[in-house]
């Protein structure tokens, strides 16, 4: 029985490498199943999963991908999986952090602490004003 | 007998001390083995993603993308990681004593230098120098994922491709072995060419969508890839040196105890016989 080899690998590690019947991926353009000498093919992945058909038969294997991708060789399979869903809008979410953090950094956080305190203090100080004030009238 | 209570203390003072630097030294060495697996593993999706990129190029000679370019340097940008904590020796100064030299050069030559700081050491030491620095990252703990670094990896990315930097350096500390932690620097835009020509076969991808939009992410995971390698380089030599230092300490703190012992023997030693020389002079006396 021909059989392709599957290698799912992320930055952070290996999480598959073995044989296969065939191997389904959720590509860009629409799902692809991917038989043994199938022609090369470069794609690019979606959040999905990728399903490995065992050589022996029995139940297929599920891996979740947050997208990456997929190169296709007529032996050899390798999927290119993301750690972290991407996204436009999400890297920029996660770039403008970053740049909030540089920001924080550079401003001088005592400052702030120290404002506030000293507002702080002061409401407390003309309340307690205040208050005398009122003792002060009602005496008279 | 109250003899050298100071000195007892003291020991006692030093010995807790010892104990604290043996148990860093122990999690340090722990930590340090699980980073090494940890960059084991991030090997191959690196290979992997380097031989692609070379195929890539290799079939559109004509298309070059800007990361690929070369331009003139009127603006540089670096990506240094550094370390969260302290107690890890000369590690973060030894980093920074080798960037030194060369941002006092782009000065000179009147290059701007934008910096993304990964590590709280970096943030305060470069906070200081008055740099500029456009993003920062810290805290990401011993086992850092590539999702945390995304962000600020983009944003240079993104001044790169805006063309307000035309050079993107990353700045770690290569783990050489336990012993020795090298300052590295490599060059992470434009990105080197890549030799695809040990690729004899002549046939081509299909490609889907098409090649340009793969090749952008196939790049742009490479360079996070690299930079999710520095982080992990840098913590594997930071809790090496931390290793190194904290043994050094245990040691240190081994011969105070003895030394501290001997005086404090004497001394018990010099009020006994004095004791004994006083009963004795005053049963003669008698």
């Amino acid at each position: 029985m021909p059989q392709i080899h599957v290698d799912i690998v992320s930055a952070e590690g290996e999480i598959f490498s073995g044989p296969a019947a065939m191997v389904f991926a959720p590509a860009k353009l629409g799902d692809i199943g991917i038989a043994p000498r199938h022609a090369p093919l470069l794609t690019s992945l979606r959040p999905g999963e990728v399903r490995v058909q065992p050589v022996e038969g029995g139940d297929e294997q599920f891996f979740f991908v947050s997208g990456g991708m997929l190169e296709v060789q007529p032996h050899m399979v390798t999927v290119l999986a993301d750690t972290a869903i991407r996204a436009k809008d999400l890297d920029e979410a996660a770039a403008v952090e970053a740049k909030r953090r540089a920001e924080e950094a550079l401003r001088d956080k005592k400052d702030e602490v120290d404002l506030a305190t000293a507002q702080a203090e002061l409401i407390e100080a003309a309340a307690i004003l205040q208050a005398i004030q009122k003792l002060k009238d009602r005496r008279r | 007998m109250a003899v050298g209570k100071e000195i007892r203390v003291k020991i006692k003072s030093v010995k807790n001390t010892q104990k604290i630097t043996k148990a860093m030294e122990m999690v340090s060495a722990s930590k340090m083995r699980k980073t090494q697996d940890r960059m084991e593993m991030s090997r191959p999706y690196a290979e992997k993603i380097r031989r692609v990129i070379g195929h890539l190029s290799q079939a559109n000679p004509d298309y070059k993308h800007p990361f690929l370019v070369e331009r003139d340097i009127k603006r540089v940008g670096y990506i240094v990681i550094t370390t969260d904590r302290g107690l890890c020796g000369g590690l973060n100064t030894g980093l920074f004593r080798k960037m030194l030299p060369e941002l006092r050069q782009w000065e000179e030559q009147g290059v701007e230098v934008d910096m993304c700081l990964i590590g709280s050491k970096g943030v305060s030491f470069f906070r200081r120098l008055g740099m500029n620095i456009v993003a920062s990252n810290t805290h990401l703990g011993d086992t850092p994922h590539v999702a945390d670094l995304i962000g600020s990896v983009k944003i240079m990315l993104d001044s790169y491709t805006e063309g307000q930097i035309d050079r993107l350096f990353l700045v770690f500390n290569d783990f050489v072995n336990t012993m020795t932690q090298r300052p590295h620097q490599e060059t992470l835009l434009p990105v080197e060419p890549i030799d695809g020509s040990d690729l004899q076969d002549h046939w081509d991808y299909i490609y889907e969508p098409g090649a340009r939009e793969l090749l952008e992410g196939f790049l742009m995971r490479y360079i996070e890839a690299r930079v999710y390698r520095g982080a992990l380089e840098n913590i594997a030599s930071e809790q090496a040196a931390r290793m190194v230092a904290m043994k050094a300490a245990s040691d240190n703190a081994g011969d105070i105890i003895e030394d501290l012992q001997l005086v404090y023997n004497k001394a018990r030693q010099a009020a006994i016989t004095q004791e004994i020389s006083e009963i004795v002079s005053g049963a003669a006396a008698v």
